[in-house]
């Protein structure tokens, strides 16, 4: 054991993969991102109208929505992601891999979205509502202009760091042989035997992207709620 | 081709035992170096709040699975044998250590500012404010969210799984392997998961609740 542990003293970093292979890092990025910004819209448009159904809906949608919400959130995304693949091929339906984990994705974080959004649908006071109905809009028109922007704008630092760790998170879809950075990483290391070296890349990578999110958040919080208003201040 | 029987029904239960080991695991290790990084991160010192929110802000902007490999990898540079349950559970431990940290400094400082000013004025060290008075009151805050983030450890060591560690659901696909009926497995591997987090999402509400009314 101790020689052994003197070898790795001695042992070299190389590095040296990257000279040719760094396109393929881009490439795997590069899908990461499109996989994760489809399934972070989707999976808010869904998680949203869960919410609201969650909130406003009837006594069966509600609890469907509650189900649906609960069952998603206490399973691991990888075991989502093997019934999308697996379990839906083998009763017939055949969707790629990219396609499967675009889908498990959604799923996966609309449950996760329509809690948080549920949580800042519940924030908006009454008074926004009564005032709402005393200028005669409906249900439908007081989600829509006066519900919706001021509880996603409560909840938004919560949202956006809910949609980081989904973009990490993704990762698991190389499982599946999605071709993203991770699996692009698998590849490489399998060709290379520099495992050690080629994972700090990519968690440099991930490190990198999960940055870039958050400043791309940022940014949608800033265009989104023009009122500059400091979080967690009254609506 | 083999029919999905209770043999396998129990060989799934039995899986799940290890799911729980390697949970505890990376609760207990992720429970000290938490509470290490909280601490960290309140600390007086600029260089240990710059060291624990560095490693924070590393550790959460890097995937498990990414972590994971390394951690495989890793071991086997440093010249140890490849055991599975040993990378999984350093892995989980750095990961889990990373929130917890984060999680338990919101707790500490959730702690009101009066309670150091009394500590304060009744002379007591900084470490005797931290034993006998602040701590107390910021695990009372945590146990709620603690409990909340279990479910999410007992999830993520599914994860374990990619490196060859036989759990819950790295059995689901041994036993879908000979079966062929992946539907029905992994819904039975998700149902087991389950039924292990749900008690802890209801406990960690009741806790919440709890916490509430007591203010």
């Amino acid at each position: 054991m101790v020689r052994e542990a003197q070898g790795a003293m001695a042992y070299k970093f190389d590095f040296s993969f990257l000279a040719d292979r760094w396109p393929a890092f881009l490439e795997g990025a590069w899908l990461t991102i499109q996989l994760t910004v489809v399934a972070i819209v989707l999976g808010f448009v869904v998680g949203t109208v869960c919410a609201v159904l969650r909130v406003y809906g009837g006594g069966v949608l509600r609890r469907l929505v509650g189900a649906y919400v609960e069952m998603i959130r206490n399973t691991p995304l990888l075991v989502q992601i093997f019934i999308v693949y697996f379990g839906l091929a083998s009763l017939g339906l055949k969707l790629g891999a990219e396609l499967s984990a675009i889908i498990a994705l959604v799923i996966n974080v609309g449950a996760y979205t329509t809690e948080i959004m549920r949580a800042g649908i519940e924030s908006i006071g009454r008074t926004q509502l009564e005032a709402a109905d005393c200028l005669g809009l409906t249900r439908f028109q007081t989600v829509v202009h006066i519900v919706l922007l001021p509880a996603m704008e409560r909840v938004f630092p919560a949202l956006s760091s809910q949609f980081v760790l989904l973009m990490l998170a993704s990762s698991v879809t190389s499982q599946i042989s999605a071709e993203e950075l991770t699996a692009v990483a698998n590849v490489i290391q399998s060709d290379t035997y520099r495992s050690f070296e080629v994972y700090i890349v990519v968690a440099v990578v991930y490190l990198a992207l999960s940055f870039l999110y958050r400043f791309g958040f940022w940014l949608i919080g800033q265009l989104l709620f023009v009122r500059r208003r400091r979080l967690g201040t009254a609506i | 081709m083999n029919q999905f029987t209770s043999v396998h029904v129990f060989y799934l239960l039995q899986a799940a035992r290890w799911t729980l080991l390697l949970s505890l695991i990376a609760l207990m290790g992720g429970g000290v170096l938490g509470l290490v990084l909280a601490l960290g991160r309140v600390s007086r010192s600029r260089i240990l709040r710059g060291l624990a929110t560095t490693y924070i802000q590393v550790v959460q902007g890097t995937p498990l699975l990414v972590l994971l490999f390394l951690s495989y990898f890793g071991l086997s540079l440093a010249g140890y044998r490849l055991d599975p349950l040993i990378a999984a559970g350093l892995s989980l431990t750095f990961y889990v250590g990373a929130f917890l940290g984060e999680i338990w400094r919101g707790c500490i400082e959730a702690v009101p500012r009066t309670q150091w000013e009394a500590s304060d004025c009744l002379g007591l060290s900084r470490f005797q404010q931290y034993t006998h008075v602040i701590l107390p009151q910021a695990v009372r805050i945590a146990t709620a969210p603690t409990v909340g983030f279990m479910v999410q450890v007992v999830k993520n060591t599914s994860l374990a799984s990619i490196i060859g560690f036989v759990e819950l659901t790295r059995a689901g696909q041994i036993v879908n392997n000979s079966t062929f009926q992946p539907f029905l497995v992994f819904l039975f591997v998700a149902a087991i998961y389950f039924a292990i987090c749900y008690p802890l999402s209801v406990a960690s509400r009741i806790l919440e609740r709890r916490l509430h009314v007591a203010r």
